[in-house]
């Protein structure tokens, strides 16, 4: 509190490199080089399936994250300390990685020549499916789908999901779920009372930090999408970087993204008040 | 008076090898406010929760009603539980923390006539037990307040009111006091013990306050290292303690070496003094309980003991002054000052004195020397005048 000073070198780097470019952001989205415009909105209509397709595949990805992420959390804050401690260290270990290296990895794992599917070949999976379907395949496509960017997306920010939860429910203090039980709750209503709307917030952090940057993702699906499946992040990269450079358009997609987001971050905040609120009622 | 209820036989438990209850034996009446007392790590609270259900003995029996309740869990014993920290659920209102254990219960189908099926109890059912205990609660007009916008003393009714409400025929709780400020205490002990009358279940009650242990209960349990030192109703804890724990953990106690003579004859500082105890063998060595407030202060030629002041506090109600009497240090608590450095006289009336056998306590309690280590230089055991001292006990002992 004494030495505000500390923060100066934080604020100043906030100011520079976070402030300075969303303002910058806002003011390329409105101007097309020459004046300030709405032109780079109206055109926007065009790019509704890209918008569409982004925010589906990262629902799904967050959705998924949450029903593997949770249970994961909900056990690793049982266990004891030594437990805790390889198991948090096993979540942890892929992202001491190069997200880049670990992206690319999975497209040797899924090539059609890949981990997966000279496997399937040697167990005769494949011959399976075919004698079964009456198809002919060779082996199966998975990567270049939109299965693949989820996938990716999943893999990539599943950590952040189970972190929040688990630090929610390790903080659930045991007397209450003790004190629930001795009025007479078995486990399935101590979850479902207790334990569940406690961990909402948790769960809402999960969210925010697994559906952000997969609506944002280029990388995931430019090397496991190969180039077949646009979301916005290619979409916006192509303007910055790519053959189609339109920063002040790029600039426009991206604050419509970020309101959409926000606007998405603003209910789910608020249905998960609804939530404990319905819970009283 | 009243029915055995719940009978605890031959408990041991134990953590991470420690002992912690050791081979404990206790019965509890129906109706009756009983109070666990003891120090942390006493097993008072292991105690609680094997009772409740919580923890399971590692041997032992726990009989409810006389039946075996060991492998009965929590929720279907006839027992609540009020919590330490209240553990009031944190997502629900007032209305709904109460009413949660109501809207878990199945009571047998009116509608059907062989009594198997069970249905949920009605909403409108459940709203009135509801009113009614936050009545008895005094929390009325609290239903829709979250917990975290309670005081600590209304969150602690509403941990009452949510155990009261299911009519369980126990209720325990575990240190409920611990939490609020010395006035809110004292005001909720007299309310507690007033609900434990109204609603007439048995209390069982986890506490390490002596005073609080002394203005509720009607049988008090002194538990020390996974051990009864003694169970006795309030007075008989205070006024005939067992052992040096017992009268050290329950009021303040001198506690000095002693050797009873005959009956009705203790000899402490080599001195003989009139005393209401018998029972023991000649020449027994005794530890020799005086409490504080039986010591009164005389002037020097009329004392049985002579002593020098070397420390006074003001108390409000009285003074604590410590005398030193030949090294070993006093606390005497009396309404008039007396100076630091100040010699007195005292006297003690022979049902001041209670005797008690030697224990593995014994010398461990009852000493306040640790009270005035600055005053230590002016109590000179050398100097002080034995005959003075020896002739006016016999002096007073004349006037016995």
């Amino acid at each position: 509190m004494k030495n505000k000073g500390l923060a100066v070198p934080y604020v100043a780097w906030l100011a520079i490199f976070v402030v300075a470019p969303l303002i910058l952001v806002l003011i390329y989205a409105f101007h097309d080089g020459s004046r300030f415009t709405l032109d780079n909105f109206r055109v926007m209509g065009t790019y509704a399936a890209v918008f569409g397709r982004s925010f589906l595949l990262a629902a799904i990805a967050t959705l998924i994250c949450i029903l593997i992420g949770y249970p994961v959390a909900w056990f690793l804050a049982r266990e004891g300390a030594g437990m805790r401690r390889i198991a948090t260290i096993l979540i942890m270990l892929p992202m001491w990685m190069n997200f880049l290296l670990r992206t690319y990895s999975w497209m040797s794992i899924l090539e059609n020549t890949g981990l997966l599917n000279t496997l399937f070949q040697k167990i005769g999976l494949i011959s399976l499916v075919n004698g079964i379907f009456g198809t002919n395949y060779t082996y199966f496509s998975m990567i270049n789908t939109q299965g693949a960017i989820v996938l990716g997306m999943v893999y990539n920010y599943l950590p952040f999901m189970i972190l929040p939860i688990f630090t929610v429910i390790e903080k659930i203090d045991p007397r209450l779920i003790e004190a629930a039980q001795d009025l007479g709750a078995n486990s399935a209503v101590v979850f479902r009372k207790l334990i569940f709307p406690l961990s909402v917030p948790g769960i809402l952090s999960g969210v925010t930090m697994v559906f952000v940057p997969s609506v944002a993702t280029f990388a995931i699906s430019r090397l496991l999408g190969g180039g077949m499946v646009t979301l916005l992040g290619d979409l916006i990269e192509a303007q910055f970087l790519g053959g189609a450079y339109n920063p002040y358009l790029g600039s426009a997609i991206s604050l419509v993204m970020m309101v959409i987001v926000l606007v998405c971050m603003a209910v789910m905040n608020r249905f998960g008040e609804g939530e404990e609120e319905a819970m009283l009622l | 008076m009243s029915k055995e209820l719940i009978r605890l036989r031959d408990l041991c438990m134990a953590f991470d090898d420690e002992l912690v209850l050791d081979h404990l034996n206790l019965y509890i009446n129906d109706k009756e406010f009983l109070t666990l007392l003891g120090p942390s790590g006493c097993g008072k609270t292991t105690t609680l929760r094997i009772i409740g259900g919580f923890t399971t003995p590692m041997s032992g029996d726990v009989l409810f009603d006389g039946v075996r309740i060991n492998d009965v869990p929590p929720y279907q014993r006839q027992i609540n539980t009020v919590f330490q920290k209240y553990a009031l659920f944190p997502n629900m209102n007032v209305f709904e923390n109460v009413a949660f254990g109501l809207r878990m219960k199945r009571i047998p189908d009116p509608a059907d006539p062989s009594g198997k099926r069970t249905v949920k109890l009605a909403e409108a059912e459940i709203e009135k037990q509801v009113l009614e205990m936050l009545e008895i609660v005094s929390l009325k007009g609290f239903e829709h307040r979250k917990p975290d916008a309670l005081s600590g003393g209304q969150q602690q009714r509403v941990a009452i009111a949510r155990a009261l409400v299911n009519r369980p025929k126990v209720l325990l709780l575990d240190e409920p006091l611990g939490a609020l400020d010395l006035k809110l205490r004292k005001d909720m002990q007299i309310e507690l013990k007033k609900i434990q009358q109204q609603v007439g279940i048995t209390f069982v009650y986890v506490t390490h306050d002596q005073e609080e242990a002394l203005t509720m209960s009607d049988t008090i349990v002194v538990m020390d290292k996974g051990s009864i030192q003694q169970i006795g109703t309030p007075e008989d804890i205070y006024n005939e303690p067992k052992n040096a724990f017992v009268a050290d953990f329950i009021g303040e106690s001198n506690i000095i070496d002693g050797l009873m003579l005959q009956d009705k004859l203790v000899k402490i500082y080599g001195k003989t003094f009139p005393c209401v105890d018998g029972g023991f063998v000649l020449n027994e060595p005794v530890d020799v309980v005086i409490r504080p407030e039986d010591i009164d202060i005389v002037p020097v030629e009329q004392g049985q003991l002579v002593g020098t002041v070397t420390n006074v506090t003001f108390k409000g109600m009285q003074y604590d002054i410590i005398v030193d009497f030949r090294g070993f240090k006093w606390l005497i608590q009396t309404t008039d000052h007396s100076p630091v450095g100040a010699k007195i006289g005292v006297k003690i009336d022979p049902d001041g004195f209670h005797i008690m056998k030697k224990s593995e306590y014994s010398g461990k309690f009852g000493d306040y020397s640790s009270y005035s280590e600055e005053y230590d230089e002016l109590s000179d055991v050398e100097a002080l005048d034995e005959t003075e001292e020896v002739a006016a006990a016999e002096g007073s002992g004349n006037e016995e």
